[in-house]
């Protein structure tokens, strides 16, 4: 809770990146979000790899398989990430599905998640009442931010009650689509992201969805405080072993100033 | 005991709607407005007569006289294998599409894992010119080939599922990824009891018309509206509900719900999610599921495609962990065991679903005196190269 708020307080144009745990290799994880970390990145949003994740593309989708087949378990990600924490200090936030927090038990989940330097989730297909029912109390407990999606057809009324129930901040989809579609921003989307800014909502916003490269990356941050890059880094990643140089490369591409 | 879906979409525990919010605005749109249109006196109007002059409705309820004999019982067929496509999946698509066509959706999206409810949701997507894409697993499309055929020939487009495992769980992955991306024009026509509220209950709704009219046939053949017990293959689960719909409340029948054993449930391949499975959440839904400790989702394996399915709808896991349901398995080797005496003593081929359903009868207590139905689900005609392979 408090690195998340943070970050928002003290940064802006806001760079989170997406890394799948356990790929390309089983334990590349650890180098990758140390070296996004020293390249500039504000915020890493780590996947737990699902057999079916609904609301992701193929590149995410393969790439959950590949670490799925690389024997990646949620207790690996645990180690992962503590190991991650004695050398990075920027938020990390976990995004998954709802089975599997079912599954691991949900408590013991965030109390784990927790314990190794979680500070907030993104549960997709966790719907807003069953967490305000049976999960929003422990959350809160620990401190920790449960983030909530808006899309372009999320009703003015239900943003404003999705904010509500959101801490840390607001993931805003930038279209219709799953993950890793689309390439350039068009002009309904604009107008998407200045309606959700006329709401004067209480939490900040990450754009997410089709932000590939430097220009989609600033384009969304000029309506909101940062963006999320996903599949386009996943993708980069592929049958690479160069990963630091990878990482570099990426990240350069992204924010450099030129 | 309530056995009935309640406001937050859940038969006991489970069901419910546990979508990304990128499906919120689609399935809500759904959640509202469903019942109001299909309970309307011009819908039903239509339903009702597309089901009788198009579908071939109703499905006689045959007295299976030598199959009786062989088991000392009093045994009915409920003949779903009659209905035009083959089976009662043109049930629920016919109610869905008109469905569709009143919340005015141009594009028709559906999976299909051996393409039964493909080749019905482009059978109805013809009748009423809409466009119609069907999801199917790669691996499904090469072993299915006369169903893709047909499908294509109806005017679908039929899209591979590449991801995964490449089989039916994919090709509803797909299709759900497709609505994401398409919310305002599509359609997703589910095929089964399964998915995110309100689909299970919508889907039991349209196949409970198998019940409607077992209660009028069995009174006029027995003197009584209801049997003993009713017997249904469970993939999915639309079959079973429909055959159960009108007869969940009457605790005077048993009401036995056959899945697909595979190999055996000690082996891995198997489809009986009822006794390997456990509680989770699968495409929407919070039901039984094979999954691995992590949560991952399995593989089934059933020699039936149409019961190769990792979860069970939310109705029949409640119907399961309440005891309501009676639930058994058939072996690979049992459902063809059953359709080759179906056949001899028949002379009816039974779809490899149904052909579950008919081998409870070695597995289940019956006497002279009881009135069993069968819901024979579908005909024998897409599994034909499995009955002649396995012949020998």
């Amino acid at each position: 809770m408090k690195r998340l708020k943070n970050t928002f307080n003290t940064k802006s144009d806001i760079l989170n990146i997406y890394v799948t745990a356990g790929f390309p290799s089983l334990n590349d994880t650890i180098t990758i979000v140390e070296e996004l970390a020293k390249n500039g990145v504000d915020m890493i949003e780590i996947g737990m790899p699902f057999s079916d994740p609904l609301a992701d593309g193929p590149t995410i989708q393969n790439s959950s398989q590949v670490a799925i087949k690389n024997g990646i378990t949620l207790e690996l990600i645990f180690n992962q990430i503590k190991e991650i924490r004695k050398t990075v200090d920027i938020p990390i936030i976990l995004m998954g599905y709802y089975n599997q927090v079912l599954q691991y038990g949900a408590d013991a989940f965030f109390e784990k998640a927790k314990a190794v330097g979680v500070d907030g989730f993104i549960i997709p297909d966790l719907p807003l009442d069953v967490y305000e029912n049976a999960h929003q109390q422990k959350v809160k407990s620990l401190e920790l931010d449960m983030i909530f999606l808006i899309t372009p057809q999320t009703t003015d009324e239900r943003i404003r009650l999705i904010d509500s129930k959101s801490s840390g901040f607001l993931y805003i989809v930038s279209s219709f689509a799953i993950t890793g579609s689309k390439s350039e921003i068009q002009q309904s989307q604009i107008d998407y992201f200045k309606r959700i800014n006329g709401l004067s909502l209480t939490n900040p916003k990450l754009i997410g969805f089709g932000i590939s490269d430097k220009k989609t990356f600033n384009t969304a941050c000029q309506h909101a405080e940062g963006a999320i890059i996903g599949s386009a880094f996943i993708k980069a990643l592929e049958g690479r072993k160069d990963i630091k140089q990878t990482v570099e490369k990426f990240i350069c591409s992204v924010k450099s100033t030129q | 005991m309530n056995y009935k879906i309640n406001e937050q979409g859940f038969y006991g525990d489970f069901g419910g709607a546990f979508i990304p919010e990128m499906l919120y605005h689609n399935v809500n749109e759904l959640k509202e407005n469903y019942l109001q249109i299909i309970e309307s006196d011009d819908f039903q109007e239509e339903f009702k007569d597309l089901l009788k002059e198009y579908v071939g409705r109703p499905t006689p309820l045959y007295f299976a006289k030598r199959l009786s004999e062989k088991y000392n019982t009093n045994v009915f067929l409920k003949r779903e294998d009659l209905n035009h496509t083959g089976a009662h999946k043109i049930n629920n698509t016919i109610g869905q599409i008109l469905l569709a066509k009143r919340m005015n959706k141009k594009r028709i999206i559906a999976e299909t894992g051996a393409g039964q409810h493909g080749v019905a949701t482009a059978t109805v997507c013809a009748l009423m010119n809409l466009k119609c894409i069907i999801y199917m697993g790669e691996i499904d499309i090469k072993r299915q080939a006369p169903n893709v055929a047909r499908m294509k020939m109806l005017g679908a487009e039929v899209r591979p599922a590449t991801s995964g495992s490449k089989t039916l769980k994919d090709a509803t992955n797909e299709a759900i990824r497709d609505w994401i991306a398409n919310p305002e024009d599509t359609y997703y026509l589910i095929g089964s009891v399964v998915g995110p509220h309100p689909y299970p209950d919508m889907v039991a709704r349209f196949q409970s018309i198998i019940s409607e009219e077992m209660k009028s046939q069995l009174m006029a053949k027995t003197g009584r509206d209801y049997p003993d017990k009713i017997i249904a293959c469970v993939g999915g689960g639309s079959n079973a509900a429909g055959a159960f719909y009108h007869y969940i409340d009457n605790e005077k029948v048993e009401l036995i719900a056959v899945e697909a054993d595979g190999l055996g449930i000690e082996t891995d391949k198997t489809a009986a999610t009822t006794q390997v499975g456990t509680e989770g959440i699968i495409h929407g839904s919070k039901t039984l599921l094979m999954q691995n400790s992590e949560g991952q989702i399995t593989e089934p394996h059933s020699i039936s495609a149409g019961l190769d399915y990792p979860g069970v709808g939310p109705l029949h896991a409640h119907l399961f962990k309440s005891g309501r349901g009676t639930f058994i398995g058939a072996t690979d080797k049992e459902a063809l065991t059953a359709a080759y005496q179906l056949t001899k003593l028949e002379g009816i081929i039974p779809a490899l679903e149904s052909s579950h359903a008919l081998a409870a009868l070695d597995k289940i207590e019956c006497n002279s005196t009881e009135n069993i139905v069968i819901n024979l689900s579908g005909r024998g005609d897409k599994d034909m190269e499995t009955y002649i392979r396995m012949m020998q």
